[in-house]
């Protein structure tokens, strides 16, 4: 294998293994914030052990986070120097203010909740856990823009002489449409992630029974967070369907494996067979619906791939411009249908927890736990296409993949550094799933500890 | 002064202000076993650094996306030719910050040393591997007409390099050692001024060599008033520290780390990464740098933001200004981490059946509940 072939390898396990814990960061932190607001107005200790308990988990998560970022961050010197050279005047710039934006904010602020319940003023203490949040999500906008500049690049002239793309407006990037779109989409899908994580833990502890009225309240948000961001997610979606269409026909005809242009064009739900395009054993397929999808008209015009490599050898040159087809179609399909169903869980979930009602039925709780790692997958497949359906592009139109790869690091390098982060990451995903099981079965600290902690009669707690 | 020049003082500022922080960290952390006798004290130790590591650490992340933003040519280099280091210190960092928040979590002496090692290793390699990678730059690599490194492993282990790790090794020690005798009470504080004394002179001989080395070699007139007085605030910090003057010497040793790395970087400059291969494929401030567009608005938004930045990282140490010792550790077991609790079966799907049931009582204390 090619440097290059590792290096995306790479690219993809450790950004695809980030991204479990940064959507359950980005909704979660708000949740807790939203329950620590609860017990601070109310004074109601169900709320803080609440907050204790989701909070827990919560770090957990968190630390996985903070610490698998840290490769994000230096990956694209250390394999992509290319690239790095040739759009760091405009990608480097939303990283920066990644950096002092909401790295500083996120890191000091969580120290800070993290250890600060007896030694900050309750008021106080409360408005760390915000700021975190609110950093999560600052974050989580620089980093969409970045990515939406390698989907659709804005805001930059070509410098021939220096071989770089160079801003002219920063503005311009920040205000991408693609990333105007792909953040609520990426936020209300971390709705869906960390609701769904919700649901199967509350799940777990509502089919034993245990700590009710905390679960059931916890069960309760978890539905409503999962189903908001579910529909939000499906608005976005479509949202940015249509974006996609005019800025990456490539891609939504890869989504699709529409090979030649149709008008209207059906979506296949799915399909069984061959996917390029000469055999279709057989296919469940709605009439008009990828018409409406891609051009909001039922009898819109979507072009095929075909058309489409014809139409790019002319503009780019010669040149394969077909992503993977089976990637992206089964990509695009996973995404919608996991994120789907744990978005209809939580609707019925709702309807048959109405008014206090706590369903009985064993398969419930079960299936319960079955939708928690769904929107994960979702997330991830959601991933995989929007990055691999821009093949062979890393830069939309402007730089090929196979050129941003750094020409100083060996395969064998590249092979080692792969090796070692997946065999560092594999087991710390099992040391990590052991901790969030060994503190969901723990529960909520006993109440009486908390009642002594509110009364201030023990030392000071240290978180570590 | 172009806006290219401010921003490698920018980054200058980053990388000072990322050794300073992380630097007594890493010295905390690797001093672990040495100074931590039992659990207790390294609860202590780490309980020091706890509310803090996390944003210290921060500073290289803005430090490297800073130099992505402002001078990418320097940053693609930099970081494909230095693989293999930063590899191991991503490592190290990543099996670091999981150590922390993870170490506590689990009530079992076997949990815990692992944890620990992983701690120690977790500092040890980034204090040694940042010298090596920061003497290298100030040294030259070889560098070839496009920009890319051309060394290996072995290019970047010269003597020099190798010295400027020890360098950095020493001088987290001392300041990390100095830093618990600021932030401890009792046996943990005097044996960190033990350490501090011993480890500081031995950073003192390997930093006055490494010192006059780089002067001698790459330095200049500015860079050399500015490594005689990195010198003299580490003799300061040792005498400090003999006087039993702890705050004096923790100033000493971060005022040291400051001016030594800031000595590197005028040693440096106007260079950002010299070639060994050909003095014409050196890599320059102005020849690195974004355009001044680019470095305009970078320069607008670290105007605007570092300041809040400041404040509130700095507020943070305020808040946790308190020193810490072995009687403030709780001896209970925190909830979750002692063995699981015995839970009285309700996983009894008879029960899990009947709509309405009224909460089970919460299940009853594991051992590790009832010193709570």
């Amino acid at each position: 294998m090619s440097t290059l072939d590792i290096s995306r390898w790479q690219f993809g396990i450790v950004t695809v293994y980030h991204f479990f814990f940064v959507p359950i960061t980005l909704a979660l932190s708000f949740v807790v914030a939203g329950m620590q607001t609860a017990y601070f107005r109310t004074g109601d200790l169900k709320y803080k052990r609440m907050t204790k308990f989701w909070g827990k988990l919560f770090l957990i998560n968190f630390a996985m986070g903070v610490v698998t970022g840290l490769v994000q961050e230096f990956q694209f010197g250390m394999n992509w120097s290319a690239y790095s050279r040739f759009v760091g005047d405009i990608f480097g710039a939303p990283l920066a203010m990644e950096g002092l934006l909401a790295f500083f904010l996120e890191s000091t602020f969580i120290g800070l909740w993290i250890f600060g319940w007896d030694r900050l003023s309750p008021r106080l203490h409360l408005l760390t856990i915000w700021a975190t949040a609110v950093g999560t999500w600052l974050s989580a906008y620089f980093i969409l823009a970045a990515n939406s500049w390698m989907q659709h690049p804005v805001g930059f002239r070509i410098n021939a002489a220096r071989g770089r793309a160079e801003l002219t407006s920063i503005w311009s990037v920040l205000t991408n449409s693609t990333a105007l779109v792909t953040f609520p989409h990426t936020i209300t899908a971390a709705m869906v992630t960390a609701g769904a994580f919700m649901i199967g833990i509350s799940g777990w502890h509502l089919k034993r029974r245990s700590e009710v009225p905390i679960f059931r309240t916890s069960m309760v948000v978890a539905m409503w967070v999962t189903l908001l961001g579910g529909v939000g997610t499906a608005v976005t979606g479509d949202v940015q369907a249509k974006i996609m269409t005019t800025q990456q026909p490539m891609k939504m005809a890869a989504a699709e494996a529409l090979y030649e242009s149709s008008q209207p064009a059906s979506l296949s739900v799915f399909t069984i067979g061959s996917l390029n395009g000469r055999q279709e054993v057989y296919s469940l397929r709605v009439p008009d619906l990828l018409s409406f999808l891609a051009t909001a008209d039922l009898h819109g015009k979507v072009e095929g791939i075909n058309n489409i490599q014809q139409e790019y050898e002319q503009r780019y040159g010669p040149g394969d411009y077909r992503p993977v087809i089976p990637v992206t179609y089964w990509g695009f399909r996973l995404m919608i249908g996991l994120g789907l169903i744990a978005s209809a869980f939580a609707a019925l979930g709702l309807l048959l927890m109405r008014r206090g009602r706590l369903p009985s039925s064993r398969w419930f709780w079960r299936a319960a736990l079955w939708v928690l790692p769904l929107p994960l997958l979702a997330n991830s497949f959601g991933w995989i296409f929007t990055e691999m359906g821009r093949q062979p592009w890393v830069v939309f139109g402007n730089m090929k993949t196979a050129g941003a790869v750094s020409a100083s690091v060996s395969p064998g390098l590249a092979l080692t550094s792969v090796i070692v982060l997946t065999a560092i990451y594999g087991v710390l995903a099992v040391v990590e799933v052991g901790l969030l099981v060994r503190y969901t079965k723990a529960g909520p600290p006993p109440e009486d500890e908390e009642a002594a902690a509110a009364e201030g009669d023990r030392p000071l707690a240290f978180a570590y | 002064m172009s806006l290219a020049d401010f921003w490698f003082v920018v980054i200058a500022f980053l990388f000072v202000g990322y050794f300073f922080l992380e630097g007594f960290d890493f010295g905390v952390g690797a001093l672990l076993p040495v100074i931590g006798r039992d659990d207790v004290d390294r609860r202590v130790m780490i309980n020091t650094i706890g509310p803090v590591w996390d944003a210290n650490e921060v500073w290289v992340v803005v430090a490297g996306a800073g130099m992505f933003a402002a001078f990418p040519y320097w940053y693609a280099t930099l970081f494909s030719g230095f693989y293999l280091p930063l590899l191991l210190i991503l490592v190290a960092l990543i099996g670091r910050g999981v150590a922390f928040e993870y170490r506590g979590k689990v009530d079992s002496p076997a949990w815990r040393r692992r944890w620990d090692a992983v701690i120690v290793v977790g500092s040890v390699v980034p204090a040694l591997l940042w010298g090596v990678a920061f003497a290298n730059i100030v040294r030259g690599v070889p560098i070839n007409a496009r920009g890319d490194f051309t060394g290996n492993l072995l290019t970047l282990l010269n003597p020099y390099a190798l010295l400027g790790g020890l360098v950095t090794v020493g001088l987290f020690l001392t300041h990390g050692a100095l830093f618990l005798a600021l932030k401890t009470l009792g046996p943990i504080r005097d044996r960190a001024r033990a350490v501090a004394r011993g480890v500081g002179a031995g950073a003192a001989v390997v930093s006055v060599a490494f010192l006059v080395w780089t002067e001698v070699s790459y330095g200049n007139g500015w860079s050399t008033a500015l490594a005689v007085l990195a010198a003299a605030a580490l003799l300061t910090a040792l005498v400090a520290n003999a006087r039993d003057r702890e705050m004096l010497a923790f100033a000493g040793t971060g005022a040291a780390i400051a001016l030594a790395v800031t000595a590197l970087f005028v040693a440096l400059y106007p260079n950002v990464l010299p070639s060994t291969t050909n003095p014409a494929y050196t890599l320059t401030v102005a020849r690195a740098s974004s355009t001044p567009y680019t470095l305009k608005v970078m320069t607008w938004v670290a105007v605007i933001f570092a300041p809040f930045v400041l404040l509130y990282e700095g507020w943070s140490y305020w808040v946790f200004r308190k020193r810490i010792g072995r009687e403030l550790i709780p001896t209970a077991v925190p909830h979750g981490a002692g063995p699981a609790p015995i839970r009285p079966d309700a996983t009894s799907d008879a029960d899990a059946g009947r709509p309405g049931l009224p909460a089970q009582p919460s299940p009853p204390a594991g051992p590790g509940r009832t010193g709570s």
